[in-house]
């Protein structure tokens, strides 16, 4: 009983709230970053240095008016911003945080590929959003969504082949502990892969400068135009969710998940009192000030350069990275 | 005897248009310009330019004000570029009344005149980058423009409507230090330019957002009356600076920078160029500022004999023309007209986004570089 229900329980109701509560404080740190970049302050009203802003901005979303265009789809306006959200939450179940089976939910032998395919249910709230708002900017960047999410989708899941090759293994445990007996990150050996990935990342998660079913300058603010109040912010939570879902993937991935730098050096074991749930989150927070760094300097792709982007280079990159590693495998 | 062949259906795949409402109230039209885009899927058939939103009658109330007055609804057309207005106007009246005006006058307007083009090209390069999605050049841009609105604010007392000039001079002499202000002004712009093309020129995705789009050959956009940067991005070189001397400008060297393509990524590349002759004329200025008054003759109550003048500027914009009419008894002018360059460049809109995509819209906007106060007058 307690250890199949209320550990898991438990371990579930921590995650949840950790994920949620680093997502109000990445919005924080977006906007700080960002201020940064374009010699401003950002938030400093609330709090020191503006800290409690991360606390105020969804107190202020959930108290908003929730409006329900008359001429939408009710229950599909309902369900879409549910719909984006879920899945970015539920693939936390498989993302360990350390070693111990106490660091993580579950470590299933197919990790990555639940990852893969629960993350791609995501896309479906903005598609559905878009829909079901019965405007046309919406629909537009619902159709932009869905075009990208396809695209970019076979372009990361083709490189994370790769990757997969290289461990021998699909579970994210053993991917993390393939590199520790290797004693070197995969970002070294599959330096491609990785870029790919990143690059397919900030597409899957309509970030800068893939931000296209957004774009507020174009679309004036895309599959969200019509939501307002807390819908609205489960749109948000949901993206940022899924920046750090991305950034997790990269750093188990690439980066030794929850490895210390050099894990085959030996003297720098001393680095090992850092425990590994902190190298994991800070490696991740690297990521995400990346994804914020790139927002705050680049321009915006078009559409149809996006999709020449993922189709003309992405994927042959993908392919032919696939059968070089295949090769190696067999070679070496 | 001939059998008519019944036609194919209507295809099963039957494709609608789509009509959609851009503006007034949308992010990146720059004010309250409405575009009515019809659209197969993202790609503009076919765009509508509706405007009006701002408009304020100011030809008209220009006929009912006295000859000073007018200087100060010149402010509100063009309200980022203000200087350049009132410079137009005041000549054209200098014109009518064949002012002569003291050489120390013509320097000092020529510096605020290119100081307030720089102030506009900021403006329109941050807008013009916002729009594309590189965020961090408006908020660059807009820290320079505050430093050019905090010179004219310790000329003339304003930031935006400045009313800084009068038929016949100025009305006030630069305040002690100014100078030197403005010179370290230029100094500070030209730095800061190479932050801006550090962050755009080469960047790929900003020439893959701007090459090629809207392209327009100098024929055409000569028969579409376009003037200013989109004119000279297809290669004509007109500048009334250079081609109709006002001011002070026949004293100074520059050049005009000219495009060769025509497209987005030109008249992008001419703006940064300016930016950088107008910093040359102002520093030729401020080294040639000569002494004397600031103020011609120019009689207590303006009555210009009855005629009719049309005088033109190169504003930031473009050209900005005044046509007056005087019926030489009353106060007034009898006719008040303007040729706005924003209004006259946004003709060119709708030809310029036929068969691009719905991003190349906004991007299309920020290059003709409008101000909608300008368009609607």
């Amino acid at each position: 009983m307690l250890e199949t229900v209320v550990i898991p329980l438990l371990k579930i109701a921590v995650l949840l709230n950790a994920v949620l509560v680093s997502v109000t404080f990445l919005v924080l740190m977006e906007r700080k970053v960002i201020a940064w970049a374009q010699s401003r302050l950002g938030p400093m009203r609330v709090g020191p240095y503006g800290i409690l802003q991360a606390i105020v901005d969804p107190i202020k979303l959930i108290l908003k008016e929730d409006i329900t265009p008359v001429k939408s789809d009710r229950y599909l306006f309902t369900l879409a911003p549910i719909m984006s959200l879920v899945p970015a939450l539920v693939v936390f179940a498989v993302v360990p945080f350390g070693p111990d089976p106490l660091y993580y939910v579950s470590d299933i032998n197919v990790g990555l590929l639940f990852i893969v395919s629960v993350t791609s249910i995501g896309v479906y709230g903005i598609i559905l959003g878009g829909w079901a708002s019965n405007s046309k900017y919406p629909l537009l960047a619902s159709l932009r969504a869905s075009a990208q999410l396809i695209s970019y989708e076979i372009a990361v899941t083709m490189t994370l082949v790769s990757v997969i090759l290289t461990a021998g293994t699909l579970s994210l445990v053993e991917i993390v502990e393939t590199q520790e007996a290797r004693g070197v990150w995969f970002g070294f050996i599959q330096p491609v892969a990785l870029v790919l990935v990143f690059i397919g990342g900030l597409a899957e998660t309509n970030r800068a400068p893939f931000d296209l079913p957004e774009a507020e300058t174009e679309l004036t603010g895309g599959f969200h135009t019509e939501y307002s109040g807390m819908r609205f912010a489960l749109f948000f939570l949901a993206e940022y969710a899924n920046m750090i879902v991305i950034s997790a993937v990269v750093v188990l991935l690439f980066f030794g998940g929850w490895l210390r730098p050099f894990p085959s050096v030996s003297w720098l074991a001393f680095l090992d009192f850092v425990p590994s749930w902190i190298w994991f989150i800070g490696k991740i927070f690297a990521f995400l000030y990346v994804f914020i760094w790139i927002r705050a300097t680049l321009p915006r792709y078009r559409y149809d350069q996006l999709m020449g982007l993922g189709w003309k280079v992405l994927i042959p990159v993908a392919i032919g990275n696939v059968v070089l590693t295949a090769i190696m495998k067999v070679l070496f | 005897m001939t059998v008519s062949v019944p036609r194919a259906s209507v295809s099963a795949f039957d494709t609608n248009e789509l009509v959609i409402n851009m503006g007034p109230q949308h992010p990146s039209t720059h004010g309250v310009l409405r575009i009515i885009l019809r659209l197969d899927g993202e790609r503009v058939i076919d765009a509508d330019c509706v405007i009006g939103y701002v408009h304020r009658g100011i030809e008209k109330l220009c006929e009912n004000r006295d000859w000073t007055h007018i200087i100060l609804l010149t402010d509100r057309m063009d309200y980022v570029a203000a200087a350049t207005n009132n410079l137009g106007y005041v000549e054209a009246v200098e014109k009518l009344m064949q002012i002569e005006v003291p050489r120390r006058a013509r320097y000092l307007r020529t510096i605020l005149a290119e100081l307030q083009r720089i102030a506009s090209h900021c403006l329109w390069l941050g807008t013009h980058a916002m729009d594309i999605g590189a965020m961090t050049v408006l908020l660059y841009t807009f820290r320079e423009r505050e430093f050019v609105l905090d010179l004219f604010e310790e000329y003339c007392g304003a930031r935006l409507t400045y009313n800084a000039m009068r038929v016949g001079g100025l009305p006030l002499d630069i305040p002690p230090g100014w100078d030197a202000k403005v010179r370290t002004f230029c100094d500070l712009m030209e730095s800061k330019l190479g932050d801006y093309e550090q962050l755009l020129t080469n960047n790929r995705i900003w020439l893959q957002r701007t090459r090629d789009v809207g392209v327009i050959s100098g024929d055409e956009a000569i028969g579409l009356g376009l003037c200013g940067p989109p004119l000279r991005g297809s290669g004509v070189s007109r500048d009334l600076r250079k081609d109709e001397p006002n001011a002070a400008y026949d004293e100074f060297e520059f050049d005009i920078p000219l495009g060769t393509r025509g497209d987005t990524y030109d008249r992008y590349l001419i703006r940064m160029e300016e930016f950088r002759q107008s910093i040359r004329i102002v520093r030729q200025a401020l080294d040639g500022i000569p002494e004397g008054p600031i103020m011609g003759k120019v009689p207590r109550l303006l009555k210009p004999p009855a005629g009719e003048t049309y005088h033109a500027i190169e504003s930031p914009k473009g050209e900005l023309g005044y046509f007056l009419v005087s019926d030489g008894k009353s106060t007034n002018p009898y006719r008040f007209r303007v040729r706005p360059p924003s209004f006259c460049n946004l003709q060119g809109l709708k030809r310029l986004v036929k068969g691009h995509l719905v991003a190349d819209v906004v991007a299309l906007i920020g290059t003709i570089d409008i101000v909608l106060g300008e368009v609607d007058r």
